[in-house]
């Protein structure tokens, strides 16, 4: 998968640190609640963590998410890397999401402490600016 | 554009019970409101559920209580419609009587269920699950949870103590209403 697949369109990119830990399980759930919103606002959301594909699948499958999550499995982290968000010494990504507007930049951005879940807000109040702007057009 | 890259935890919103909106125990105007965001299939909003009891009986008409519904949904198969019983109850006059068999009987919340609770409230359970399987209830339940979401409600239960978001479990909150400072 390619995030310019996603180009004219705003995409949520959603870092966590591993499929199953407590706090990711909560932030993937509310996630899954509030898709509809996110989708309201014209976007499209990703979950991503260096978990693999099976790992993921069965993840997604017992919290029943509506969403896909990428493997940065292999290279491990590169994804996670390549938007400073690796943390080389645990060997996961931070808790840290990326809202891409419809050119492929990067619109906002949060790092939340690992054991934090950052919630919706932030990502809702960013993908409503976008709309804004694009009414605004 | 990283306008807010390694701030730390966001900043959540005051929010205090709102009358004649929120389902509410205790005067509107009273010197503590604790305002909970709840799921009724949750367990960790079960085990806080006699917990604000006991903080409710202790603090008397200095509290005021309000519970707004925030079912997850896909995790909790039988979180909506039983927030949407509350919320039928509600309309009948008894959402807190609905409220408390939800969360004292959180392994049986299926529809024949949350119609006999009804029946044992002396509420037209006919009535109340025809409400719930036509939707009456899913945009105020709806509701809730998007302005929850919008408010800084990350997973249930949260707490709003004289609206700001309390950071901690259950007995602490007993803890700060109890014992302030």
């Amino acid at each position: 998968m390619r995030l310019s697949e996603f180009r004219g369109q705003p995409v949520v990119l959603a870092f966590y640190p591993a499929d199953w830990s407590p706090v990711c399980g909560d932030q993937m759930a509310l996630y899954n609640e509030i898709l509809p919103e996110f989708q309201k606002l014209g976007a499209e959301l990703l979950g991503i963590s260096v978990d693999g594909a099976w790992c993921h699948t069965a993840f997604s499958r017992d919290r029943k998410l509506h969403f896909p999550l990428l493997a940065d499995f292999e290279p491990k982290g590169a994804a996670a890397r390549l938007y400073g968000v690796y943390r080389e010494a645990d060997g996961t990504s931070e808790r840290a999401l990326f809202v891409i507007d419809a050119a492929g930049a990067i619109y906002w951005s949060h790092v939340s402490p690992v054991g934090v879940n950052p919630g919706a807000d932030g990502i809702l109040s960013a993908l409503e600016e976008l709309q804004n702007k694009r009414e605004a057009k | 554009m990283n306008r807010e890259l390694n701030s730390g935890i966001p900043r959540s919103k005051s929010t205090l019970p709102v009358a004649n909106r929120d389902h509410i125990q205790g005067p509107i105007d009273a010197p503590v409101a604790l305002l909970e965001y709840g799921d009724y299939e949750c367990p960790a909003c079960g085990q806080a559920y006699p917990i604000v009891k006991a903080i409710q009986k202790r603090m008397g008409n200095r509290l005021c209580f309000a519970f707004r519904n925030f079912p997850l949904a896909n995790m909790h198969p039988y979180a909506e419609h039983a927030a949407e019983a509350a919320e039928a109850a509600g309309a009948q006059g008894r959402f807190w009587e609905m409220h408390d068999l939800l969360f004292e009987n959180q392994d049986e919340l299926e529809d024949e269920n949350l119609a006999r609770y009804a029946s044992a409230l002396g509420l037209d359970a006919s009535r109340l699950i025809k409400e719930i399987l036509a939707g009456a209830y899913t945009e105020r339940v709806r509701e809730n949870f998007r302005n929850g979401a919008r408010g800084g409600v990350n997973g249930t239960p949260t707490f709003f103590l004289n609206g700001v978001r309390f950071e901690g479990g259950p007995d602490a909150l007993a803890a700060a209403v109890l014992n302030p400072d």
